[in-house]
């Protein structure tokens, strides 16, 4: 039993000190700047063990299951040779771990509550969360889609800033055409939605394939299936905005 | 007892949530790959982790993360904190915003582990060339100085997508450049952008984004209230080209100095 609780301990120290820089800074500002009481500090307190704690069995329980079938079966399927389902697989990786983003989740939420308050969705509960999933599915299939992009990016050696620098572009024609309510958490879905799930499975996936074709560089050609994965969604959020308009 | 109910809430959510890659995961481990893994119960053990520890974190960030974001940059857009009259205040007078949106942006990063993960490879990838620590500094000041801007444009409402279209031109810039000089950076540095908003970072620098918003006069949250994460992801990928075209610029006028260079930093 208590062999099974250190590690654990151990965790949570680790996030402690993943979150410590966050808490020093806004304790520097609370205390030294603002010097003004702090409203439901006893509730804060307690969010914020509840944060560290979610997050500690959050990552413990992605290493032991999610990571581990992950990248065997990015291997797998990367010797496999079928293009098909490498792609397919790339595409369900890509929409499955972002569906399940924790940080995708709480902004999409976020963004659907501050719409409604705009008037732009409609004030109830159900047309919010109806608002808030299709954001999320949006960006989830959005970073499927940039996945397969990215794969087969691989497989045919293209230079990844070509594909970028093209992406921007396409980013850009749309701002001047989508609402303009939208723009804000367009660009800021990109950030989003490469957070704890998405970088290390996609990684797995990107240095996998990479290093089982010849005559590609796992460091140069594995890598920039993030950045695919932080650009699709501005595109797929804009097209999103436009379409519900 | 509140919170017990808006657990279990949020923990019947979080299944829903997670069902998606649970049925990925199943569907090509028994249609394509056809093999039973080798840990079962250890892997199950870990989906259930995941889904206690979401919603815990789910739980949080609505009882912590939110709010902080949110009183923060209320309290620092206090007229009476700031001894402005708010109805006449220029974007001179809101210098503490953007000091609290730099150590944020900072403190954030410069402890973020991917970005620790990202800075090791690129460091492999130089040859040396590009210092771990060097690496971490750069992009920790480009997601400061990104968070700092962007909290200077929710001051000022200026439309974001000009910022972000000027990011873009200067990144394309730095892209032609960096290419000749040191080309297999350019996809790490791509990366390094994505690997700066973590699951923490993300919910307070949006409710700080927003927060800022509905308190400065004049300022709408659905306009101005989003695209601080925006800026946190563009700008390092400008600072860490900066700092490989910077490093690969000292390491050619060292060769030209000395005709020994092998090793000299690390």
């Amino acid at each position: 039993m208590l062999a099974g609780i250190l590690p654990l301990i151990r965790l949570i120290l680790g996030s402690l000190r993943d979150l410590a820089p966050i808490l020093l800074v806004i304790f520097f500002f609370q205390v030294f700047v603002l010097q003004q009481p702090f409203p439901h500090l006893e509730r804060v307190i307690v969010g914020i063990i509840l944060v560290m704690l979610g997050l500690t069995l959050f990552i413990q329980g992605l290493e032991m299951g999610l990571f581990p079938i992950g990248e065997t079966m990015a291997h797998a399927l990367a010797r496999k040779g079928s293009l098909f389902w490498l792609l397919a697989f790339a595409f369900c990786l890509g929409f499955g771990t972002t569906a399940a983003e924790p940080a995708l989740i709480a902004v999409a939420a976020e963004a659907a509550k501050v719409m409604a308050e705009a008037g732009v969705v409609a004030h109830d509960e159900a047309a919010r969360s109806s608002y808030a999933y299709w954001l999320r599915m949006t960006v989830a299939v959005s970073v499927g889609a940039s996945l397969v992009l990215g794969v087969f990016r691989i497989l045919k050696g293209w230079p990844v800033h070509v594909l970028i620098i093209g992406g921007y572009i396409i980013v850009v024609i749309l701002t001047f055409l989508a609402p303009p309510e939208i723009i804000g958490v367009a660009y800021d879905s990109g950030g989003v939605t490469t957070s704890t799930v998405t970088v290390p499975l996609v990684t797995a996936l990107g240095v996998g394939l990479a290093s089982t074709i010849r005559s590609r560089n796992p460091l140069t050609d594995g890598f920039g299936l993030i950045a695919f994965a932080s650009m699709f969604p501005m595109i797929f959020v804009l097209l999103y905005g436009m379409a519900v308009q | 007892m509140n919170l017990l109910l808006h657990l279990s809430d949020v923990g019947v959510a979080t299944m829903l949530d997670v069902l998606p890659i649970v049925a990925v995961l199943v569907f090509f481990q028994i249609v394509v790959i056809r093999r039973k893994p080798a840990s079962l119960q250890r892997i199950i053990t870990g989906f259930l982790y995941v889904l206690l520890g979401l919603t815990l974190f789910l739980v949080g960030l609505q009882e912590a993360l939110f709010p902080i974001g949110e009183i923060m940059a209320k309290q620092l857009t206090d007229p009476k904190f700031l001894g402005i009259d708010a109805a006449g205040a220029d974007w001179r007078d809101y210098g503490w915003v953007y000091a609290f949106a730099f150590a944020i942006g900072f403190a954030t990063t410069i402890a973020e582990p991917a970005l620790m993960a990202v800075a090791v490879k690129a460091s492999q990838v130089s040859g040396g060339a590009i210092s771990v620590w060097g690496l971490r500094i750069t992009v920790a000041l480009g997601v400061a100085v990104g968070v700092a801007l962007g909290t200077f444009r929710i001051v000022t409402g200026t439309p974001l997508h000009w910022y972000i279209i000027a990011g873009y031109a200067a990144l394309i810039l730095q892209t032609w450049r960096a290419v000749r000089v040191a080309g297999s950076i350019v996809p790490l540095a791509y990366d390094s952008g994505g690997v700066t908003t973590s699951t923490v970072t993300v919910p307070l620098v949006t409710a700080l984004g927003l927060g800022l918003a509905s308190t400065i006069p004049g300022r709408s949250p659905v306009i101005d209230g989003f695209g601080l994460i925006a800026f946190a992801s563009l700008f390092p990928m400008i600072s860490v080209l900066g700092y490989a075209e910077l490093s690969a610029w000292k390491a050619k006028r060292r060769k030209g100095s000395s005709p020994d260079n092998n090793g000299s930093k690390r």
